[in-house]
């Protein structure tokens, strides 16, 4: 483990170094990434000034969710975003370069790319976070605390394990950057918003399908002190790390699946 | 010892092909087939063979990069396919279609990372280095983006980095291919000191046959995923039964000369090309045309391994009864 964070660590060093080499470029989509990110706040605030509620949550509940949501998939994103264009390389055959190398695949392919700017989302949700902390006006109680740090951690690790997956699929369909997009960014959209505006049918998807519901919707509602509209089991709302363990058990086992099947390229 | 050991090592692709307009057709194409050989230590092998053959599937193999489908494969005592990081420390792999270098980086700190990567002691580092720009001519290079060097440049470049941590095993892909003259023997002139001195066991893969003259005892030649020819270069000219050619120039031109187990492959004015085996001496030929004919001047060209190489394929095909003609050097 150690070795891996290590390999990242260098390979990441390397790219931010690397990055620099078009420094205007670097902050043109820095401010870039700052601007569309704060926008969609922005759809969400407006859109209070015309009603008081969204599917009985507050504009600082909704924050809360957006926050969490936005600070989960950020972390995953700049820790592992990189593997949704590793389809890409293995199209090349560039993959070969990196297990010609003593350390990790995934250590080296997650560190692939790798861009500081992507922090952005992070350090922005954090502040949406921050704001709705402080507007909530909740009792924190070590329990409170404690969900919410872990809604934090294993949030990063299920968004984080969808981009594992997703990578080590595009072993086998060097497209399918899509279809884990529409699972990473599209549920963070998702997740934006209360569990009370989607259908049904799509709520239960994301708990027992891709359990998504487990980064923020089911943790905040013990956090936010709102009763269960899902009519799930109560310990549910502490399932996280279950659902965690249970995602990064599934990623790694398709990724050393993905290695095996790996076929380079005919030169 | 033996450092790279291969027994019956198959890989099968499967090859999904366009029938009509949405069919595929699902069909598994062996890329080696029961291939068994073994290298010693400080053996520098040449690995030919056409387009397709299976060279480059057999070093991904050898580097864990390719899982076999079948097989026994050792690389320094290490299974490449069960502990590719611990076996990645002990070899060096060069790809001359691909770099390892950082694009925009100077090329120091590409070296800079293996080291780091590698965990290569500083002196050491200092000194492989230092021995590396020497020979390869890279000092005025280090700092410059690897993005703005030219391709032998940037291979030289890439050879070095492979060396960096002393691999027991290096392997080059095509280490020469598209270089300029010079690049190329720069390059084969480093290749040749680093397996003298260090005792570095070398597989190259190569079409270009002058690689191998300058550099290989040994070769191996694959087709169809198995090695059809394992000895030293001279072996190689008895098994293609290659031949070498006589060009004498007589005092005025005559028919074309025969002399039994020779035969005349082109008659240009007085000047006249006799073909004969190549394991056979020049001289008793040379007397049985002064004998008849009045001699001017005469030279006996040795056989271009490519010719060898292509008449060892034509054979095995007629043999297999197959009408594609397989090209060599392409």
């Amino acid at each position: 483990m150690f070795e891996a964070l290590r390999a990242y660590a260098l390979i990441a060093q390397m790219w931010v170094r690397a990055s620099m080499a078009y420094r205007t470029s670097f902050w043109l989509t820095t401010i870039g990434n700052a601007v569309t990110t704060a926008l969609d706040f922005a759809v969400i605030a407006i859109m209070f000034l015309h009603t008081s509620a969204l599917g009985g949550f507050s504009l600082p509940q909704v924050a809360f969710l957006y926050g969490t949501s936005g600070m989960t998939l950020g972390l995953a994103d700049l820790a592992v975003g990189s593997l949704d264009q590793l389809g890409q390389r293995v199209r090349d055959g560039s993959v070969d370069t990196v297990l010609v190398r003593p350390a990790g695949a995934l250590a080296q392919l997650s560190a692939d790319r790798f861009a500081l700017r992507r922090a952005g989302r992070v350090f922005q949700s954090a502040l949406v976070l921050a704001w709705a902390v402080s507007r909530l006006h909740l009792d924190w109680t070590a329990g409170r605390v404690l969900v919410t740090l872990m809604l934090l951690v294993c949030g990063t690790v299920i968004f984080g394990s969808v981009f594992v997956a997703g990578g080590a699929f595009q072993f086998i369909a060097t497209d399918a950057a899509e279809v884990q997009n529409s699972v990473t960014y599209g549920g963070s959209t998702m997740l934006q918003y209360p569990p009370t505006i989607y259908a049904r049918d799509l709520v239960r998807g994301v708990i027992y399908g891709v359990p998504l519901a487990f980064v923020n919707w089911l943790p905040a509602m013990y956090v936010l002190g709102l009763p269960d509209t899902l009519g799930l089991p109560g310990w549910f709302r502490f399932g996280s790390p279950a659902a965690a363990l249970l995602c990064a058990s599934a990623a790694a086992l398709a990724w050393r699946a993905a290695l095996r099947a790996y076929r380079s390229t005919g030169s | 010892m033996a450092v790279i050991e291969v027994e019956d090592v198959v890989r099968t692709f499967t090859v999904h092909r366009r029938v009509g307009r949405l069919r595929r057709e699902r069909t598994e194409v062996r890329a080696v087939e029961g291939l068994t050989f073994s290298v010693q230590q400080g053996e520098m092998v040449g690995y030919i063979g056409p387009n397709g053959a299976g060279k480059s599937t057999t070093v991904k193999m050898l580097t864990g990069i390719l899982v076999p489908s079948a097989g026994r494969l050792r690389v320094a005592g290490v299974d490449p396919q069960r502990e590719r990081t611990r076996l990645a420390r002990r070899i060096g792999v060069v790809f001359g279609q691909r770099t390892t270098l950082w694009w925009d980086l100077p090329l120091r700190d590409s070296y800079e990372l293996a080291r780091r990567i590698y965990r290569i002691e500083t002196a050491r580092y200092r000194r492989n280095l230092d021995r590396c720009v020497e020979l390869l001519e890279l000092g005025p290079l280090l700092d410059v983006p690897v993005r703005q060097l030219s391709l032998g440049q940037r291979m030289r470049g890439d050879i070095a980095a492979a060396l960096l941590h002393d691999p027991e095993v290096l392997y080059l892909d095509e280490p020469t291919i598209g270089l300029d003259v010079v690049s190329r023997n720069r390059v084969r002139a480093f290749l040749a000191e680093v397996n003298a001195e260090a005792g570095t066991t070398v597989l190259l893969t190569t079409h270009d046959l002058t690689d191998i003259e300058r550099l290989c005892s040994r070769v191996m030649v694959i087709d169809h995923g198995r090695v059809v020819y394992d000895g030293g270069l001279d072996g190689l000219h008895d098994t293609g039964r290659s031949e070498r050619t006589l060009v004498v120039d007589l005092a005025e031109p005559a028919e074309p000369i025969s002399v039994p187990g020779t035969r005349v492959v082109r008659v240009e004015g007085s000047r006249q090309w006799l073909a004969f085996p190549a394991s056979q001496s020049a001289a008793p030929l040379v007397a049985a045309v002064a004998a008849n004919h009045s001699l001017v001047d005469l030279s006996v060209r040795e056989p271009a391994i490519e010719d060898v190489i292509a008449r060892m394929y034509q054979e095995r095909q007629t043999e297999r009864g197959e009408s594609t003609v397989v090209g060599v050097g392409d």
